[in-house]
């Protein structure tokens, strides 16, 4: 009996604003709060509210044997708050139907997991929070950033205790190997690991309402049948997309919401069953161990991580906003705690890509600026504020641990008073108790 | 194939860019091995390297018939042109000039350069054009610039072959619109009696269409490319005695080349930035009014005006600098900005340049957009991740814009239009 994975990941980056450097230390807001909310509504209405509609019918219509699974990044969690929190509440019904799992990931949809260990533990905990406190849910199953990982990111995540994680399969990596099976990580025996099917997933994400393709139109019954004829060995077909695919990347006119309202139905006849990741770790046995010792993701042609740290703008980006991570979190102030979120996004990075060819045009598409180096300039013109006021919290002179002492010296004077002041309390009854003969 | 090239400069002895792009355009198609070129100027000065090509001097064509000895013809021009070329020509004198001025060898003087008859020496250059184009053997003709299309059509007429006229400016570039009737004239004229229209861009190309009123299909760009750095400009050392950060402005000083915005920029970054010089290199009309405009921004004491610079001093200039702008209000192509990333200097251009739709690694601006060029000269200084970033790759995108490549663009126009005539 074969078994589709539905996962849908959903995330959208707070664009930042022309930012230019007479703003740096004048201006503290950001985000270009217009086309972040104009963008947001229309991928709701367009693609998220249809979708979960949908989604929401399929689940019923089959008595619970359809199933998926989301990955909401926080940051998209936060912006769905804002501008469209009816998105929010048709997810939560989703939830409630229990055919829905929730995945973990980093809040901000961010690099940290590459080497910055401390901050992706802050995030990961941070975002499951969030999940629970929404869905009800403590998220089992892990899901990086774009589908990053490598075998470092394995040990990372079994620290914080997933014992899942989904990611590419990316071809290099696999080589002669099946997606179609659930694998295990190398150096964390306790990692499982769901492995994206590219080719059907793409067929849906990208090629649906390609005239070019040769398979065009795509209908449900031969998507199905495809799966079908699979070798029944290689039981466990995991489609992971973009959740916009629906209604927005392949626009509701291509018969795109048709196509998923009729796999259920196909898939029954055929005996194809749907699961959710966790539940397909639970029914399969890991069929070997995977050793990934190269960051891999599932971006551009590459498949590595050459969409955010391709060119030294983007690396020298990067390594400028994490050299002050250590000290961003000693700050407790909300505000900055928040910028220092949502600057991570790795959608900042992807904009500043100088990428040619077709991959390039696809950078180009998603990028509110011009060029790269607009980017760039704006990202850097934005952090040389954000630095600003993290110097103004504590002054630039003080060492990390020095300052790391000095805060939790603060932090405990009062049990240390308290302490001090019992032991006083104690000394003078003894003295009172004992007169001097 | 053989091509006859009308042009107007030739290196050494150039006033502008016509000169360099004739000489790079030329050398890189004598890279072709069955490439003729004889190029006409109208006054050689013996010094161009005629290793890859023939170059004609119109004030050494005779146009009225005089018996001149072989050792007066050697001694005047013998060093760079054959004297039998001479008689050779003077067997196809085709009308009597005998009205006209001409010198003792029958020649008609030409000043070379943008004297205040020009039209006149247009004339003269166009009827010793006819002779040159009686005597010689060509397969196509090709005139650069307005200033010879009357000559390029003169040659059509009498041979009978096809013409190619090369766009390197309009008048609407170097007035912004107010043109010259004369100019336009002649213009038009040559772009109407063309076979193919070569543009230096895709921005001309469209003024081309537009202003000219040419079809679409008739006109092409072939964009401009950068002949490789001498040895001896490798060698030339930047002069760098402070550590603080040069932005460099060079060309002429005129309303085309949008000075007035380098210098509102420039006092919008000082606003921030401490450690930072201008440079307004060049000479022009409007350069008064921008020194008084640096000091009523007041920052005359950051803002530099050295002059016109010649010859190896200008890329002791480009070297010394951290940022090279060109605002162009509007730049037909602008090869400097080529020039300076060649040698490693990161490069602002205005999104008016030619040179923009093929440059990638040059920050584009609007020529207007005077906060947006002070945030990119900004960046660039304070930032080193994008300094370097530009300055890598921007020295390798250059690096492969060849004139070689615009060469066989050039070629596959030729052998197109020379079809259709056989």
């Amino acid at each position: 009996m074969k078994t589709i994975c539905f996962y849908f990941q959903i995330h959208q980056p707070f664009r930042l604003k022309r930012y230019r450097f007479f703003d740096i230390g004048n201006d503290h807001h950001y985000y270009d709060d217009f086309s972040n909310e104009t963008i947001l509504e229309d991928i709701a209405k367009k693609s998220f509210l249809p979708a979960n509609a949908l989604l929401l019918e399929m689940i019923r219509n089959s008595q619970g044997a359809f199933k998926v699974a989301f990955s909401l990044s926080g940051v998209v969690l936060d912006q769905l708050e804002q501008h469209a929190p009816e998105v929010l509440d048709s997810f939560k019904e989703l939830a409630k139907t229990g055919c829905v799992e929730f995945l973990a990931e980093t809040y901000a949809h961010s690099l940290c997991s590459i080497d910055e260990a401390e901050e992706f533990k802050v995030q990961v905990t941070q975002h499951s929070k969030r999940i629970k406190s929404l869905f009800g849910q403590n998220p089992k199953v892990f899901r990086n950033t774009e589908l990053i990982y490598s075998d470092d990111i394995a040990d990372l995540v079994a620290g914080l205790g997933y014992k899942t994680v989904i990611t590419e399969g990316a071809k290099h990596v696999l080589g002669w190997k099946s997606p179609n099976y659930v694998y295990q990580s190398a150096n964390q025996p306790t990692i499982k690991l769901l492995l994206k099917n590219n080719k059907l997933s793409d067929d849906i994400s990208f090629r649906f309402s390609n005239h070019n393709w040769s398979e065009f139109p795509l209908t449900a019954d031969k998507f199905v049948d495809w799966i079908a004829t699979i070798p029944e060995n290689e039981s466990l077909i995991n489609l992971f997309m973009n959740y916009e695919t629906f209604g927005n990347l392949q626009p509701a006119h291509t018969g795109i919401f048709e196509f998923l309202k009729a796999l259920p139905r196909m898939a029954g006849e055929r005996n194809i069953q749907f699961k959710t990741p966790s539940e397909v770790v639970d029914a399969f046995k890991p069929i070997e161990k995977l050793s990934i010792p190269y960051l891999i993701s599932w971006a551009d042609e590459e498949r590595d991580l050459s969409a955010w740290l391709g060119n030294n703008l983007q690396k020298e980006a990067f390594k400028s906003l994490y050299e002050i991570g250590e000290r961003v979190r000693m700050i407790k102030d909300r505000a900055i705690r928040q910028d220092w979120l949502y600057l991570q996004t790795s959608d900042h990075f992807y904009y500043m890509s100088t990428k040619r060819s077709s991959d390039g045009a696809v950078h180009q598409h998603f990028s509110p600026f011009d060029s790269p180096y607009e980017a760039f300039t704006n990202y850097m013109n934005v952090l040389s504020d954000f630095k600003l006021r993290v110097d103004a919290q504590f002054p630039a002179s003080v060492d990390n641990e020095e300052l790391h002492a000095l805060l939790e010296t603060i932090q405990n004077q009062e049990d240390t008073i308290a302490k001090l002041e019992k032991e006083l309390k104690v000394l003078k009854t003894k003295a009172v108790t004992k007169p001097k003969k | 194939m053989k091509a006859l090239m009308f042009g107007w400069e030739f290196p050494p002895h150039i006033l502008g860019g016509l000169g360099t792009a004739s000489y790079g355009l030329t050398r890189g198609m004598s890279l072709q091995e069955d490439m003729e070129i004889t190029f006409v100027i109208p006054k050689p000065h013996g010094d161009e390297d005629q290793s890859f090509l023939r170059i004609l001097g119109t004030c050494n064509v005779p146009v009225v018939w005089r018996d001149v000895s072989h050792e007066t013809l050697q001694d005047r021009f013998g060093q760079y042109m054959d004297p039998q070329q001479y008689y050779h020509m003077r067997n196809h004198i085709y009308a009597d000039f005998s009205n006209l001025y001409t010198n003792d060898l029958g020649c008609i003087e030409f000043s070379g350069r943008y004297p205040d008859n020009l039209l006149e020496e247009i004339n003269n250059y166009s009827i010793c054009a006819g002779v040159i184009a009686r005597s010689e053997p060509y397969d196509v003709i090709h005139s650069h610039d307005w200033l010879t299309y009357p000559a390029g059509i003169h040659a059509k007429h009498v041979s009978g072959k096809p013409l190619v006229i090369h766009v390197h400016a309009t008048d609407f570039d170097r007035s912004r619109g107010q043109v010259n009737p004369q100019v336009y004239s002649i213009e038009k004229n040559g772009m109407d009696h063309a076979d193919k229209i070569i543009c230096v861009s895709n921005l001309t190309r469209n003024t081309v269409i537009e202003k000219y009123h040419q079809d679409p299909n008739k006109v092409v760009t072939v964009h401009n490319a950068v002949e490789p750095v001498s040895e001896a400009v490798e060698a030339i050392q930047p002069i760098r005695n402070t550590d603080e950060k040069i932005v460099t402005f060079l060309g002429r000083i005129t309303m085309q080349k949008g000075p007035e915005y380098f210098v509102e920029a420039a006092s919008r970054v000082l606003q921030k930035a401490q450690n930072v010089r201008f440079v307004m290199a060049g000479n022009g009309d409007m350069m008064e009014e921008m020194i008084r405009l640096a000091a009523k921004r007041g920052i005359s004491e950051r803002f530099h005006f050295p002059g016109f610079l010649k010859g190896p001093a200008v890329y002791e200039m480009l070297k010394s600098s951290d940022v090279y702008i060109m605002p162009s209000v509007s730049e037909p192509f602008g090869i400097s900005p080529l020039e300076a990333m060649q040698v490693g200097v990161p490069t602002i251009i205005s999104k008016q340049s030619g040179c923009a739709e093929i440059l990638n690694y040059a920050i584009k601006t609007d020529y207007w957009d005077i906060d947006a060029m002070a945030n990119a000269i900004y960046s660039i200084i304070c930032y080193p991740a994008l300094y370097e970033f530009l300055k890598e790759e921007g020295k390798r995108e250059v690096d492969n814009i060849k004139w070689e490549y615009a060469g066989n663009k050039v070629r596959d126009i030729y052998n197109e239009v020379c079809s259709r005539y056989s």
